[in-house]
């Protein structure tokens, strides 16, 4: 496994694992601790908290026919759904391939300028994550947040102001971050990158570009 | 009392293992019994009308019969794995969203569970279960609004009036108490 150097905090885990993070957002968490040993550990910590305080409440209680009703439902759907199959050795982990195909051949890219290439995933609109193919040597437009951004590098590596990102680093910007990310020389660097509001670029041209690419 | 708990959570993995090998109903009743209203609270908590919240946590329910085979105590406590399947029922019905989950471990040497791990895991678990039912009410309110409020930090700091730092030095104690209660 690679060496992970930059890894979630408490907070998105503590989100996570609760579930109350906008799907895009759970995307990248979700792929990063397949990468990371580390983060999943401490994920386990957290659900752990939630099943200690789901076990305290017992002040509700059901309607009388509901153990018959859930051993109806049961009966109903003898079989668990098929595990859908994953393709192994692929640059995207499982809950990745899940939204993006089975791996880089399989990604519908768009051009957006610069030789950057990006492929926006389907999820719920509350907030939103892309695939971005970054060529060796250069760089990402500059640009703020308006709100957070998790960029989690898939492939390559960039570098910026917060140091050295390679497979399985993530980097989490907010509003108070001005980054400008480069790409190491050689191959291109893939990332997944989620936010969610609006990224801020700083430059006139990107602006007047941004409705036209969704960045 | 810790030692009755502990007793307790070894006693559901052993039911749950009955529905797996043998489907057998009487332990589902008793799962079911404990932890079906238990579920509907916190979906109820997450924002569900008692209507849907009910439908929810018969789906759960069902949910955790289906997937008896995939639980393994040496990774998690029964509490821990149906809070896991509330938390995606929820996702899935309330919000109405696929919830991706991280990649399996690839399967070690040994298919069994471990027994010492799995032991090791119910202390802990108990252990955690009393760390948390004894924070301070101000921390362990903020703890259960962050998992079950389905609120973000900034959002319960304008639903409390609390300072947004103040929520989030509250959340890292409670934090720090439970790593230390846990070291």
């Amino acid at each position: 496994m690679d060496r992970i150097e930059h890894h979630l905090t408490d907070e998105l885990l503590m989100a996570y694992a609760s579930g109350n993070l906008p799907e895009a957002f759970n995307v990248v968490v979700a792929t990063h601790i397949s990468l990371c040993d580390e983060c999943r550990a401490r994920l386990g910590a957290f659900e752990a908290i939630g099943g200690a305080l789901i076990d305290e409440d017992a002040s509700v209680t059901l309607s009388e026919d509901a153990l018959a009703a859930t051993l109806a439902l049961i009966d109903a759907t003898p079989e668990a759904p098929a595990e859908i199959r994953h393709k192994l050795g692929s640059v995207f982990p499982a809950p990745l391939q899940d939204y993006a195909g089975a791996d880089l051949d399989d990604v519908k890219w768009r051009a957006i300028g610069g030789g950057v290439k990006q492929a926006v995933l389907q999820t719920s609109d509350d907030a939103t994550v892309r695939l971005l193919s970054i060529p060796g040597g250069a760089a990402m437009p500059d640009h703020g947040h308006n709100g957070m951004e998790l960029t989690l590098v898939l492939k390559g590596a960039f570098r910026d102001e917060d140091g050295r990102f390679a497979r399985g680093d993530i980097e989490i910007a907010d509003e108070d971050l001005h980054h400008t990310p480069v790409a190491e020389h050689g191959e291109d660097c893939i990332c997944l990158a989620a936010t969610d509001a609006p990224l801020r670029f700083r430059g006139l041209l990107p602006r007047m570009a941004q409705p036209f690419v969704g960045i | 009392m810790a030692t009755a708990a502990l007793a307790k959570d070894q006693d559901w993995a052993e039911l749950v293992r009955r529905i797996h090998e043998k489907q057998d109903r009487q332990a589902f009743t008793a799962l079911f019994r404990h932890f079906a209203p238990r579920v509907k609270a916190f979906l109820m908590k997450s924002g569900a009308g008692e209507t849907l919240a009910e439908e929810v946590a018969q789906e759960a329910m069902a949910t955790l019969w289906h997937k008896a085979h995939m639980f393994d105590p040496s990774r998690a406590s029964v509490s821990t794995w149906v809070f896991t399947i509330a938390r995606n029922r929820k996702i899935d019905a309330l919000r109405r969203q696929r919830r991706p989950e991280p990649e399996e471990l690839p399967w070690g040497p040994e298919a069994e569970p471990d027994q010492a791990d799995a032991m090791t895991l119910r202390q802990e678990s108990e252990k955690l279960a009393e760390a948390v039912a004894k924070l301070p009410d101000k921390q362990r309110a903020l703890i259960e609004k962050a998992y079950f409020g389905d609120l973000s930090h900034s959002e319960i700091a304008a639903e409390t009036g609390l300072p947004l730092g103040t929520i989030k030095s509250r959340i890292r104690l409670a934090l720090e108490r439970l790593r230390h209660a846990m070291g």
